[in-house]
């Protein structure tokens, strides 16, 4: 011990500049990560800013306890679950779709257009993309009169809770595919122009070609993003949230971290539960990427470490 | 190369999916223009899908240009873009380098980097401390610090160093120049490329940031542009604007071109920038991948 301390102290000696440059960086994650990590323990306290975080009297699993018991559990749990679900169903496999589309278009320029054009909504604010999707659900918006085109209803869609998780989805799909596919446009740029050469002398077509050679080439990005998106499937992007529910949706449109924040900040300020909650939510997208990288190295030998 | 006509078939098929991709991605943006400028009392009384503009009028415009809110949170929001976007910038690039050079803790500090990336202490904490323990509350320092380096940019960043040859840099030691020497001098001056994909990346995630400056800041004077674009957008309130613009309908028709020209004026410059940029946005993804 003593020993590796004087070995550490010799290269820090040695590296002085080295760790000079890297100590804002320490700080910055001590600070601004690891600190909020130790203040989660308030979550097993009954937190009082006059008494500190470390000052405030143990209360154990009480808050975890009130939470499973209580009304918003299920709910919140649902909508997180169900939210997620048809992002990655819908979500995941749609830029994979788009990019081995593009892949096979012949036309440089036009390939170039549609790229450009895919990725554009990923760069839009999402307080712009909330605006523009309460106004075109709206009473006579541009959906209600497709709608009513095909003999629906007109009416405020954003104010039903059946509707939400449909808008919802719909619309990140619509604002990230074409920027999700660059990862996999970038794995098919490897893939060895002479593999597909083989197979056409073999005399496949394009289906064939796609299925054989540009699928096979893509799985290695597939399976790391995968494991990823299992990892963060808790999280759903909830600013989106934020900024377009209401009381009349709550139901189907409250998640974790929308509850987190309504209850911890924006109404209640009951810093302990919610911190609780949130605990709650870190700890189940910390087990889901492990076992989503367990599975994924036994399985097909793909993994993240 | 001879098609055959299932070949053929497959190309159209896939064209005309690909223009649909198009339509569906630009029209929201195409609708808002047109309404944007058209007549907002003609616009109020028509529905369904916009091709040209209905009549011509710009007041919606006059009127959010000459909003003090809208202007106001210009500026604000610049001042923290450019700010931030210098300070994440200059702790990005001399974290990024001392992470890419050989010293024993390295290891040991980026997995405790990489393992705040899926596990946080949460959203409470993380405003306790800000708020309640830095007591940053309604100050810009609020809005830059907690951001100040975002991880996975750090990775990236690294890895484009890592990539300099590693004899050049030694020949630059054996002259005698110091580690700021050779960051400054050599290193800086190589990855201007993937500076500029930083200053890209973080520039406009504070350009669309909102949520901090919501639960940090309370003065409407330092509110940035997001936060008023959510009230006129999402809160729908548009009463600063439409005052004294005659009769209940008069004021609810002008309140919606107000809605769309307020659009166009906050997604104006990313729109414009965009297409020049787009390759340096690209090619962030592509070091990134290419990680390990």
């Amino acid at each position: 011990m003593a020993n590796s301390i004087r070995v550490l102290l010799d290269d820090i000696r040695k590296n002085r500049a080295i760790y000079l440059m890297v100590l804002p960086v320490v700080l910055y994650f001590f600070i601004f990560k690891y600190f909020p990590m130790y203040g989660a323990v308030i979550a097993f306290k009954d937190f009082s800013p006059a008494k500190g975080i470390w000052g405030s009297d143990w209360v154990g699993f009480q808050h975890f306890k009130d939470f499973f018991q209580s009304y918003y559990f299920i709910r919140v749990l649902r909508n997180t679950f169900l939210i997620s679900f048809y992002n990655l169903i819908f979500g995941f496999p749609a830029p994979i779709i788009l990019a081995i589309l593009l892949n096979e278009l012949r036309q440089k320029l036009f390939k170039s257009i549609v790229q450009t054009v895919s990725y554009l909504p990923h760069f839009i604010s999402i307080v712009v993309i909330s605006g523009l999707i309460i106004d075109f659900t709206n009473r006579g918006g541009i959906v209600n009169s497709i709608i009513m085109f095909f003999g629906g209803q007109d009416s405020a869609l954003m104010n039903n809770a059946e509707n939400f998780r449909t808008i919802f989805v719909s619309t990140s799909v619509w604002q990230e595919l074409g920027w999700s596919s660059i990862i996999y446009l970038a794995a098919l740029s490897g893939i060895n122009p002479e593999l597909y050469e083989a197979v056409r002398v073999d005399g496949a077509g394009r289906f064939r070609q796609i299925w054989s050679v540009t699928l096979p080439g893509l799985i290695p990005t597939i399976m790391i993003l995968l494991i990823l998106r299992i990892g963060g499937l808790m999280e759903v992007g909830f600013e989106k949230v934020v900024l377009l529910y209401n009381p009349n949706t709550y139901e189907t449109a409250d998640v974790i971290s929308s509850f987190v924040y309504r209850e911890g900040l924006a109404q209640g300020n009951d810093y302990s539960y919610t911190t609780a909650v949130g605990l709650f939510q870190s700890m189940i997208n910390f087990i889901l990427l492990i076992s989503a990288n367990s599975l994924s190295r036994r399985f097909s030998g793909n993994r993240l470490w | 190369m001879k098609l055959s006509a299932t070949e053929r078939l497959f190309d159209i098929g896939n064209a005309i999916l690909m223009i649909l991709l198009i339509v569906c991605t630009l029209y929201p943006f195409y609708y808002v223009f047109m309404a944007s400028i058209s007549d907002s009392n003609l616009l109020i009384q028509h529905s369904g899908l916009l091709l040209k503009p209905l009549g011509f009028n710009l007041d919606a415009f006059q009127k959010v240009i000459a909003n003090p809110n809208i202007l106001t949170g210009y500026g604000n929001t610049l001042l923290i873009l450019i700010v931030g976007t210098a300070v994440n910038l200059f702790f990005t690039t001399i974290g990024a380098y001392a992470l890419s050079r050989k010293f024993m803790m390295r290891k040991f500090l980026m997995i405790c980097i990489v393992f705040t990336m899926y596990f946080s202490g949460g959203l409470i904490p993380t405003y306790l401390l800000i708020n309640n323990y830095l007591h940053m509350g309604n100050s810009y320092l609020a809005l830059i610090l907690p951001v100040a380096i975002s991880t996975w940019n750090l990775i990236i960043m690294r890895t484009s160093f890592e990539a300099i040859p590693e004899g050049l840099l030694e020949s630059a030691k054996i002259d005698g120049a110091g580690e700021y020497r050779i960051l400054f001098q050599i290193v800086v001056p190589l990855s201007m490329p993937v500076i500029a994909v930083m200053v890209l990346y973080y520039g406009v995630a504070h350009w669309n940031s909102w949520f901090n400056a919501m639960l940090f800041l309370h003065d409407r004077e330092m509110f940035p542009l997001q936060l008023i674009l959510r009230e006129i957008l999402v809160q729908n309130s548009t009463d600063s604007m439409t005052t004294g613009t005659g009769n209940a309908n008069d004021t609810q028709a002008i309140g919606e071109s107000i809605k769309y020209a307020t659009i166009m004026v906050a997604t104006l410059p990313i729109l414009i920038a965009y297409p020049f940029l787009q390759k340096y946005f690209v090619k962030g993804v592509m070091v990134g991948a290419l990680k390990e």
